[in-house]
């Protein structure tokens, strides 16, 4: 799948509502924008000082043959004063952006999260997990250079600049004309050089992501390419994309790497340029109009406005280093934003589960833990309905499409009484996994009914819909942490006790034992020290804690030999006596004992019964079952 | 040192493109300092004097050393770049050649989301460090010399100042650097701790959903969430001092030169000859500024350095993992006959485990003889035949194939006369007929089509409408799990190997595919030696001999009428897999 979308686009608004996230640092704002303002001013404003220190005293001084120094101290006390005021803002300034910066990532980032988290199953199987991931890593890297270090510069390169041409007007009209002119033409060019780049950073992103998807893919076949002898087959392929990626990097690098130097070197010819234009003007004796009034261009000004002169550049180049930043964090932000903006999953309903304990014959609602449940619906007037969870899953006329114009189930119609034990067969694609989708609301069926207990689950609220129904998928995910806590996860009020109870059910007890640490080993990467039969055990332990009115096994014990599944069966059946079971099983023989077998085929139901009537039948079902049809 | 000499080995080609811009961005600084002073010049004899003849001359002095810094500016940058591209270039491909020569066990030892972060973030940071060594770290040790030199020729007592406030300045950056340091290493752990929760939530969505832990799961997150908020903050804090504390070296040295430097001037009485004049109290101004920044340039790459050093701890441990299979001095290129023989062979995955994967296992397989392994999970079955074409090599004992130590063996050679399906079988993206010719890279669409009826997996090829050429996805996902299994054994056959082995490679097929496979491998190749390792008695049956792996060692060797009859295992699967059929419940 590397249909990689390069979605480097800014939304509008994007800005906007990154500064909403500055709300609540509101008064540390502020103060940051003061310091800001106070430290820049005192970073510029001493390069006046040096015309008035060589102006006002140190010329006329030489010029009186009688130094008298008592004129000069003040002058340095006051700038001691304006350099301190400085260095203080310009520490809290810092410190206080780190709090905003990092106080805006935190929230950005969890508020990312609990948005994930509502989301419907949907987003995820529709987004290849490497996007989503990317939002966190990617995105958000981005994002927090972006406020970390980037606002704080801009801020101040504007201020700064300001600073600097009120400065320049403050000495002389002309030069400042001058000057500004200049100044145009060198952003002129660093814009040219740094949006020439961006096309390339661009290329660069684009064939790093075609070398991470080309080594994604290798590396996890790693051993597929060792046993038949492929390594220097794949490192051709991996060194013509890296190669392309060296082009792209090093070209766009040159380009950034010689905004610098051009800034640098430009500012040394406006300096030159206002030698010259200054030296000329002073000598042709025109006028200088300033801020302070009329007079004549001394030696004292053209000097301080050669030092402020190599001040402005500066900034313009660092800033011009930022924008590639800049551009990508914006992108990293539409990208985040969108992952917020995304519709969550609907939690509402009318009807929850409650504690209930009968009393008189009938139900009451309970704070004891009787063990004993039922739905509790609020009525029309306001009073409730108490309807006792037993596990009741009726299917009636169920349509259901993941894409417009391709139905994948199509009129179905079961009828699961409680305790009883539910198998769907059939070949993949069929829509087994699907009906296991809509029972438990992962996705929204088109049309038709699906009925809990009686009750439309449509009405039933979410968690609470889920808290009944226990599901053990093929592809297990286990979490780091101990096996215990894995096991745990099911249900997190469960003792130690309940736990190893539970993995001794699922047949897990015995091999967890032989870990290193026992229970207690802690599991890394999904657990991928255990093999794919051992995990699922875990897996099957998991919901077995969590002890639901209603289990759903979808391939549940794929990987595990045939000898062990038995023992697992066996386990499971004990604990699930008198509870709704769904199977979805390739394999024939964990679907036997099934109290009715329902095979699919093209999101339709086109036989039911047992497994002796089925076989009786003589249709379908007996045909996979000795193997004349195939089943994938 | 050591991670600094194995990255080093990369840069190759590119040690030109390095030392260049080494000696460009020496005559830059050199340029960065010059320029200046004969900025001083210019004022001194141009401004001050008001000889505009000399302004213009000066001027166009200036203008050219300006052409030629920019010009040694972009040579150094062009220089720099290709250098660090290239090396991170050469570091990826370094790292991905030693990853093919991983032995499974290396491959065992990293994720894929490992090695892809090792091959993309981590090489980035070290390129980034590295553009920032060859330009700043040298640049900026020579700005501050030739600085310094050039300020001791202007005005010597004056230069002391930068002689003591250099030291300071550069006392309070590493102090702050190193104190950020530990700081910042346990932000980028709690990062990839961040990272894991959210990759697993990501991926065990289903999971987290249908056990309603959404708001469990928001808990833990936020919990790391506000941690990594917490330090870094700190580590940003810290950090936070270094301009502040160079705002103010800086302006106490800038306050000393204008106190000591307006006295100098009246003294001198703006003369040259005489001592200190306004032109050169400039400069030195614009020196001490450079000096400064360049103090504070070298502590930030100080840190970017620091940043980049796990980065390239994390490169070099890939480009140090040694594979311990090697091929032996004097090879042997042919395999004679497929036959094979473990003699005592004991085996664990680490030499620290305890328990040993595969214990004292004695065993004769006949060229050209059909082996059944059968075994419950975790019975070591994998293991056992992944020895025979050397993925791992046994820890006690030997395995002979063809009569020879399989030790003996050029790996290619074994390799390519043992075939195996694995277990986690793959495709890659690309056509059918493209993921077949792995096989055999000159393979004949003829022969190709003999391998897929072989495997069966001709009758299923010729109903896609692009037959062959049908496209596979990544991870073979647009192909049914039965499909692939087909695909992955034609893949195999298509090496014509001595030995075949099937590593659970039928799970997904249908009882009736299952066994026309079989036949035709009793037919179409009667002299390769075929194992299967099944889950179905059904896959093994008709074997000429069945063996039952538990717990790592070998329970029984025998028949399937033998077996069925003598030993309780076998007997126990075979109920198991009949229990329904015939007796009703």
């Amino acid at each position: 799948m590397n249909k990689k979308k390069q979605k480097a686009l800014i939304k509008p608004g994007t800005v906007g509502r990154l500064m909403s996230y500055l709300k609540n640092f509101k008064i540390q704002i502020v103060f940051v924008l003061v310091f800001i303002i106070i430290s820049s001013v005192a970073g510029v404003v001493p390069s006046i000082f040096w015309k008035v220190l060589i102006d006002d005293y140190i010329i006329p001084i030489v010029s009186n043959k009688t130094p008298a120094f008592s004129g000069l101290a003040p002058v340095l006390m006051g700038m001691a004063l304006i350099y301190a005021a400085g260095v203080i803002t310009t520490l809290f300034y810092n410190r206080m952006m780190v709090v905003i910066a990092q106080g805006t990532l935190k929230k950005i980032r969890d508020e990312m999260f609990e948005k994930m988290q509502r989301l419907p199953i949907k987003y995820f199987d529709t987004h290849t997990h490497g996007d989503i991931m990317s939002h966190y890593t990617n995105d958000t890297d981005a994002l927090r250079q972006m406020i970390a270090m980037v606002v704080p510069q801009v801020v101040s390169f504007f201020i700064t600049i300001a600073t600097i041409f009120i400065s320049m007007l403050a000495l002389s009209l002309w030069l400042t004309i001058f000057v500004a002119v200049c100044v145009v033409i060198m952003t002129a060019i660093v814009m040219i050089v740094s949006k020439r780049s961006s096309k390339y950073f661009i290329g660069q992103q684009i064939s790093l992501g075609d070398v991470t998807g080309f080594a994604e893919e290798m590396v996890n076949g790693q051993k597929v390419v060792k046993v038949f002898c492929h390594e220097n087959k794949a490192l051709e392929g991996f060194d013509k994309k890296n190669d392309v990626l060296n082009y792209n990097a090093t070209t766009a690098n040159k380009m950034m790497q010689n905004i610098m130097p051009i800034m640098g070197n430009l500012s040394y010819i406006l300096y030159v340029a206002i030698a010259i234009a200054g030296g000329a003007m002073a000598l042709s004796g025109i006028t200088n109009y300033s801020f302070s009034g009329k007079g004549v261009l001394t030696l004292g000004i053209i000097a301080s406005f050669l030092v402020l002169a190599r001040k402005i550049v500066m900034p313009i180049g660092m800033v011009a280093q930022q924008m590639n930043a800049i551009v990508m964090a914006l992108a990293g932000a539409s990208r985040i934003f969108e992952l917020i903006d995304e519709e969550p999953e609907n939690y509402d309903g009318s009807v929850s589960l409650c504690r209930v304990e009968e009393v008189d014959g009938s139900l009451k609602e309970s704070e004891k833990h009787t063990g004993k449940w039922a739905w509790k619906e609020v009525l029309e007037d306001g009073t409730f309905r108490l309807t006792a969870l037993k596990g009741n899953v009726i299917l009636e006329n169920v349509d259901f499409e993941y894409e417009e114009g391709k139905p994948v189930l199509k009129d179905v119609s079961l009828h699961a009484d409680a305790g009883e034990k539910v198998a769907f067969v059939g070949a993949t694609g069929a829509g087994k996994t699907t009906i296991t989708n809509l029972i438990n609301r992962f996705y929204d069926i088109a049309d038709g009914k699906i009925r809990y207990d009686g009750i439309n689950i449509n009405k039933i609220k979410k968690a609470d819909l889920r808290h009944s129904m226990g599901i053990v998928l093929q592809d297990v995910n286990l979490f780091t942490g101990t096996v215990m806590e894995n096991i745990r996860y099911g249900r997190l009020s469960a003792t130690d006790e309940e736990c190893i109870e539970a993995a001794k059910l699922a047949n897990a007890d015995s091999f967890i034992r032989m870990l290193p640490h026992g229970y207690d080993t802690v599991l890394e990467g999904d657990g991928s020290g255990l093999s794919q039969g051992q995990r699922q055990l875990i897996s099957i332990a998991r919901a077995a804690v969590a002890d639901p009115p209603v289990m759903i096994l979808d391939e549940a014990t794929s990987s595990i030999d045939t000898r062990t599944e038995a023992l697992v069966q066996a386990g499971m059946d004990s604990i699930m006596k008198g509870r709704t079971v769904f199977v979805i099983a390739h394999r024939l023989s964990t679907v036997r004992n099934s109290d009715v077998i329902m095979v699919l085929d093209h999101g339709k139901i086109i036989e039911r019964g047992t497994h002796d009537r089925l076989i009786e039948k003589k249709g379908v079902y007996y045909q996979l079952y000795t193997g004349a049809f195939e089943l994938e | 040192m050591e991670v600094v000499k194995t990255l080093a080995k990369s840069i190759r080609q590119y040690k030109k493109a390095t030392v260049l811009t080494m000696v460009f961005v020496l005559l830059e600084a050199l340029f960065e300092v010059i320029i200046p002073t004969l900025m001083a010049y210019l004022v001194d004899y141009g401004i001050d004097l008001g000889d505009m003849d000399y302004i213009i001359k000066m001027g166009i002095v200036i203008l050219i050393s300006a052409m030629l810094g920019l010009l040694w500016g972009v040579l150094s940058g062009v220089n720099a770049s290709v250098a660090s591209c290239g090396l991170a270039a050469n570091l990826r491909h370094d790292m991905y050649e030693n990853i093919q020569r991983f032995s499974f066990k290396s491959i065992d030892k990293f994720s894929t989301a490992s090695i892809v972060t090792r091959l993309t973030t981590d090489t980035t940071n070290v390129q980034n460090a590295y553009i920032m060594i060859v330009r700043t770290a040298l640049r900026c040790p020579l700005v501050i010399l030739f600085s310094l030199i050039a300020a001791f020729n202007l005005h010597r007592e004056m230069s002391l100042i930068f002689l003591i406030s250099i030291p300071i300045l550069g006392f309070i950056l590493v102090y702050i650097a190193n104190k950020c340091h530990p700081v910042f290493e346990k932000v980028f752990r709690l990062y990839d701790k961040l990272n894991r929760v959210v990759q697993e939530n990501v991926r065990g969505m289903r999971v987290v959903k249908s056990f309603v832990r959404e708001d469990h799961e928001v808990e833990k997150f936020e919990g790391i969430s506000k941690v990594v908020y917490e330090d870094f903050s700190k580590a940003e804090k810290i950090v936070a001092y270094n301009v502040p504390a160079l705002q103010a070296v800086s302006y106490v040295c800038m306050l000393l030169i204008a106190w000591i430097g307006a006295n100098a001037v009246i003294a001198s009485g703006n003369n040259e000859k005489l001592g200190l004049t306004t032109g050169a109290l400039l400069s030195l101004v614009a020196y001490c500024t450079q000096i400064l920044m360049s103090l504070l340039r070298f502590s930030q790459v100080y840190v970017m350095i620091i940043i980049a050093r796990s980065s390239a701890g994390r490169i070099a441990e890939i480009l140090n993992e040694k594979s311990e299979l090697h091929n032996p001095e004097n090879p042997e290129y042919s395999v004679a006959d497929g036959s094979i023989e473990y003699k005592n062979v004991n085996f664990g995955y680490s030499e620290t485990a305890t328990k040993l994967v595969l214990d004292n296992i004695n065993l004769k397989i006949e060229s050209g003889s059909t082996v059944g392994i059968i075994g419950a999970t975790g019975s070591s079955k994998s293991s056992l035949v992944q020895l025979i074409p050397r993925l791992y090599d046994v820890s006690e004992g030997e395995v002979l194939v063809g009569g020879k130590n399989v030790k003996d063996y050029d790996i290619e050679s074994l390799r390519n006369q043992v075939a195996v399906v694995l277990q986690k079988n793959e495709l890659f993206s690309g056509s059918i007929k493209e993921n077949l010719r792995w096989g055999d890279e000159n393979a004949t669409d003829e022969e190709i089509k003999e391998a897929c009826k072989l495997a069966c997996a001709d009758e299923f090829i010729e109903t896609f409408p692009d037959k062959y050429d049908t496209y596979i996805e990544q991870g073979g996902t647009n192909v049914s799990g039965g499909q692939k299994q087909r695909l992955c054994i034609a893949r195999a056959l298509l090496k014509k190997p001595k030995i075949l082995i099937l590593d659970d490679s039928t799970s997904a097929v249908d009882t009736k595919t299952d066994a026309s496979i079989r036949r035709a491998f009793a037919e179409k190749i009667p002299d390769t030696t075929k194992i299967i390792i099944a889950q179905r008695i059904s896959s093994v049956q008709d074997a000429d001999m069945i063996v039952i792996m538990n717990e790592g060692k070998i329970a029984a060797v025998g028949k399937h009428e033998d077996l069925l009859a003598n030993n309780l295992i076998y007997k126990e699967v075979f109920e198991s897999q009949r229990k329904g059929g015939e007796d009703n419940e």
